[in-house]
């Protein structure tokens, strides 16, 4: 007989729709009934009554699926759970060392960016302590200076009373501010030195400080004066401060009517340790009111209308000054300048500071970025690795799949064992990582010179925590749950191994290579910055530093200068005194106006130092032709002492710097020569000296005896200890001035600080790249030793028909070192073209050599090696016997 | 006895089944039936009313052997159970008893 079959779309669909525990009975009754039916009614009937049969089953009663005797769901059971949770410490502390690898290198790496995290909202919330942040400026002012855009934060005196008068309508507070100074605080016999401003009553407000006790409107009184609350404390301890009067320097009694809480250490303002009323300081600094458009020395902040914008402000006071000043007589020169003003707002004071064309550009925000990015690959690294070896080790597990799935496990359990599995690893690195911040936080404050703290309560701290997580989790679960889960039991229990196909591991090579992309750049980083740091400080210096101390001379010493050398001298102490125009550590005075044969121009800016002849044996200057000045020649008051730069400036190069002594230099300045053009002769050349940075041209510098020194220079003797010296130094300068304490500098430590930021740098390049490192190799370890053990079998089989340890070796160890040559392949462009631009901001600067590429590839590949080889080295001593002996 | 317990459809199954057993499946019960009042049964509809049958304890099944007719399926075999049997007794008791009280003059009236 003919075989006939029901149709078979049909029975696919009732085989779909009908619930699986029914679905035998129900399409045996169907083909029965069927082949009955064909068998007397023939086929065509037969088919027809098939459709009205698998009609009649069309009730809820077949479709609705049957529920399990034993409960399937997976997330709710809390045995399962407990289950998941056993198996997978079990897993845990059966591979103790993957464990260890995998859950601190995930941890390290998450502290780490936990840190830069910190530091990253830090910066960017800087000023953000202030309420009307986004309202409050400083107004700037640029000029066209020789065709160069320069922008300028201190303005002309009578701009304040400008603004306030035509251009008020813009601005809800119009402050105007001295610089920030310190000022010698008394209170019956404490004295402290605290810095602040003199604002107007404004002030309090615009800042939106937090009162502890009093209230902004505490300026309102020419005499008060608010305090920090440290401020406070340091000067009356314990007793109520309101009320009571502090001695501001010698010449000022303010009464203090507030105290406020110590300004944000985040803050632009952090620093304002009491805040006294600018009336008060005109009052005290009659000079001040006197001063025209031509002098500028005040700093005005203003917080705009809510109505208005910064641009719109900006637009209308573009022009005050300039309106102004183009026709007073005497500022014709100045408004050739083109002065501009405008308004800075305060979220760039701190992040873009620097100033280019006349606008905010750039600053601690590049900073910013490139730690962030760092801070981010730092990341990176640590879940590449966490993925690379959950994803290697979980093949090993296919086994225990396969009995889970034979026991009767839902591939729906599965998945949420293994997700729970690297949650639950996660969880353990984030907790680890929380602990690693919270203990290295004070550590890292110091090194990024900053106060943070871990947000325990901010919401957003652990939102981002909470999706850092979930990410984490599921990339790291993603491969074994769904692809291992997917195994037939069969074919896993009967031993098929588990075939990952031929680019399995590509994915696996591209993640190590790109480890060591980046390790590599951060190491080339690293060794470039305190190359240049090494280089800046091998520059010679010009003079001597040993012993070399500065201190600030205040008005009260002026006319007392000569008698205050002598004293000092007499301590017995010290074995040279000098006076000098800003400390040897920097030049402060420059000027230009400088001309002589061959240049009329007098644009070159000079630095510009008047000194005691003294000064030159004081701090050790190399003098390579001509003399020093002397007393006994009065005509030295018209001479010069220049360096080598001016030297060369005016056509005089090495070797012809003996003809330079003797040349005629002519010099008009406003401040230093009344205006007036004089005639000036060079005495002497000395070699180049640091006095700014290190990292940038030495700048032309001219040397001379008129003018006003206001810093002493003392030599120390070198056989006398400094804390010997020091108490009889601070003895005379007691009995000259004893209302004020001693200050001084050291020369050494002031020259050390001018490296201090490329320092920092350096420090936190050196730390992240010994992090990426270590994760890096931490990755590398766990990966050696799971492709060993994966090729145990081959390397047994290996040994057996006769390779050498060596060979083995190599064979083990190729592949990482190829992965480790594209790294460095990679990492090389990338970290030169990012440290092209870094250096690029350096005048004086280390070219990128070759030999830090070079080293930092061999370091590479050494570390790779030993790495790998620790592994490769065991799998290949390995008895092959015992690899080989099971199966 | 709750009249709702067992429906007339269902009462018939039921009673299939017991004459049928111990080869009461399905397909056999629905031929039975289909012979028995000569109108057209559904598989369908006997499977859904043993279902119910089972669920109220009337019937129990087990797998049966699998026959080529049946594309190599398992048949499912029916049997009543002893409270199966003890409410067709009842049904057909209370039925006696009404037959009983018939006159035998009415019943002749009927035909």
């Amino acid at each position: 007989m003919k075989e006939t079959q029901p149709p078979r779309q049909l029975t696919r669909f009732i085989n779909w729709l009908f619930a699986p525990h029914l679905r035998e009975q129900i399409l045996g009754d169907l083909q029965e009934r069927y082949i009955r039916r064909v068998k007397v009614q023939g086929e065509a009937s037969a088919r027809r009554r098939y459709w009205l049969e698998a009609l009649a089953y069309m009730r809820p009663a077949f479709i609705k699926r049957q529920k399990s005797e034993y409960p399937s769901t997976v997330f709710y059971n809390p045995d399962m759970i407990h289950n998941y949770f056993k198996i997978a410490f079990r897993n845990l502390s059966n591979n103790k060392g993957y464990s260890a690898i995998n859950i601190g290198g995930l941890a390290v790496g998450m502290g780490v960016a936990m840190l830069i995290g910190l530091w990253v909202y830090d910066e960017l919330s800087f000023n953000k302590y202030h309420k009307n942040y986004d309202r409050i400026a400083v107004i700037l002012q640029n000029e066209d200076i020789l065709g160069e855009k320069q922008t300028w934060k201190s303005l002309p005196f009578p701009f304040i009373n400008e603004l306030k008068a035509n251009y008020g309508e813009n601005f809800k507070h119009i402050v105007a501010s001295t610089q920030t100074g310190g000022s010698l605080l008394t209170v019956g016999e404490k004295q402290v030195t605290k810095t602040g401003q003199f604002v107007e009553p404004d002030g309090p407000e615009m800042l939106s400080l937090e009162m502890v006790s009093g209230s902004w409107a505490g300026l309102q009184q020419q005499q008060s004066i608010l305090l920090s609350e440290s401020t406070a404390k340091a000067l009356f301890g314990d007793s109520d401060p309101m009320n009571q009067i502090v001695q501001m320097d010698t010449d000022k009694n303010a009464k203090v009517t507030g105290v406020y809480k110590d300004i944000s250490q985040n803050s632009e303002f952090h620093n304002l340790q009491f805040l006294s009323t600018w009336q008060y300081f005109l009052a005290t600094n009659a000079y001040m009111a006197q001063k025209k458009w031509d002098n500028h020395a005040l700093w005005i902040y203003v917080e705009i209308k809510p109505e208005t914008s910064f641009d719109k402000a900006t637009a209308a006071i573009r022009n005050s000054e300039l309106n102004v000043i183009r026709h007073i007589e005497n500022m014709k020169e100045e408004a050739g300048y083109n002065p501009q003003m405008w308004l800075n707002r305060m979220s760039n004071w701190h992040l873009y500071s620097n100033f280019k064309n006349g606008v905010a550009d750039q600053g601690p925000v590049q900073y910013v970025w490139l730690v962030g990015v760092i801070g981010f690959f730092v990341l990176l690294l640590a879940c590449i690795n966490f993925m690379n070896l959950s994803t290697a080790r979980s093949a090993k597990r296919a086994k225990e799949v396969g009995i889970r799935k034979a026991v009767g496990s839902l591939r729906g359990q599965l998945i949420g064992q293994f997700f729970s599995e690297s949650f639950i690893v996660v969880i353990i690195s984030f907790l680890i990582a929380l602990t690693l911040v919270y203990i290295s936080l004070s550590w890292f404050n110091d090194l990024a010179a900053k106060q943070m703290l871990i947000p325990w309560t901010n919401l957003y701290f652990w939102m981002f925590n909470l999706v850092f997580i979930s990410i984490t989790g599921v990339l790291a679960g993603i491969y074994p749950a769904l692809y291992l889960t997917s195994f037939q039991p069969v074919r896993v229990l009967k031993g098929a191994t588990v075939h990952l196909g031929r680019f399995a591991s590509l994915p696996r090579k591209i993640l190590v290579s790109m480890q060591f992309t980046v390790s590599i750049t951060l190491v080339i980083c690293t060794l470039i910055v305190y190359n240049q740091v090494q280089f800046a400080k091998n520059r010679p210096v010009g003079y001597s530093r040993d012993g070399l101390m500065m201190v600030s001379m205040q008005t009260e010493f002026f006319e007392k200068a000569d008698v205050l050398q002598s004293e000092l001298k007499n301590t017995g102490v010290v074995s040279e005194v000098a006076l000098s125009q800003s400390p040897t550590t920097g030049a402060w005075s420059t000027n230009n106006g400088f001309t002589w044969r061959g240049n009329e121009m007098g644009t070159d800016e000079f630095a510009s130092l008047s000194i005691s002849p003294e000064y030159a044996k004081t701090v050790g200057l190399e003098f390579i032709a001509g003399r020093n000045f002397s007393k006994e020649y009065a005509s030295d008051s018209t001479g010069f002492v220049i360096n080598e730069t001016a030297a060369r400036l005016m056509g005089f190069n090495r070797q012809q710097v003996a003809e330079a002594v003797g040349f005629p230099v002519r010099w008009k300045s406003k401040w230093m020569t009344g205006d007036i053009r004089k005639q000036f002769k060079v005495l002497g050349v000395v070699k180049d000296m640091i006095m700014d940075s290190p990292f940038e041209k030495v700048k032309p510098t001219a040397f001379m005896l008129f003018g006003n020194p206001n810093w002493i220079n003392i030599k120390l003797r070198p056989q006398v200890a400094t804390s010997v010296a020091l108490p009889k130094i601070a003895a005379v300068f007691k009995r000259f001035s004893p209302s004020r304490p001693f200050e001084y500098q050291f020369a050494d430590l002031e020259y050390d600080a001018k490296f201090r930021s490329e320092e920092r740098i350096g420090k936190l390049t050196s730390f992240f790249a010994s992090l990426a490192i270590f994760i890096s190799c931490l990755g590398l370890f766990g990966l050696a030793s799971f492709v060993a053990e994966q090729r145990k079998k081959e390397i047994g089989i290996r040994k057996v028909l006769g390779a050498s340890l060596v060979n083995l070796w190599v064979m083990l160890s190729r592949d990482f070192l190829f992965l480790a040559t594209i790294g460095f392949t990679v990492a090389t462009p990338l970290a030169c073209y990012f440290l092209n631009t870094w250096l690029a901001k350096y005048d004086y600067r280390a070219e990128l050599s070759w030999w830090i590429f070079a080293a930092t590839g061999a370091g590479a590949l050494v570390i790779t090696l030993v790495t790998v080889s620790f592994q490769s080295l065991k799998a290949a001593l390995l008895d092959p016997v015992k690899s080989l002996r099971s199966e | 006895m709750r009249r709702s317990d067992l429906g007339e459809f269902e009462e018939v199954v039921l009673l299939a089944v017991a004459a049928l057993s111990p080869n009461a499946y399905t397909v056999a019960i629905a031929e039975e039936i289909e012979r028995e009042t000569g109108n057209v049964v559904t598989s369908g509809a006997v499977h859904a009313a043993m279902q119910r049958l089972e669920q109220k304890g009337y019937l129990r099944s087990v797998w049966g052997e699998a026959t080529a007719e049946r594309g190599g399926r398992r048949k499912r075999l029916y049997t009543v159970t002893a409270l199966g049997g003890r409410i067709l007794e009842e049904s057909r008791a209370v039925r006696n008893r009404f037959w009983d009280r018939i006159m035998p003059a009415i019943r002749l009236e009927w035909s």
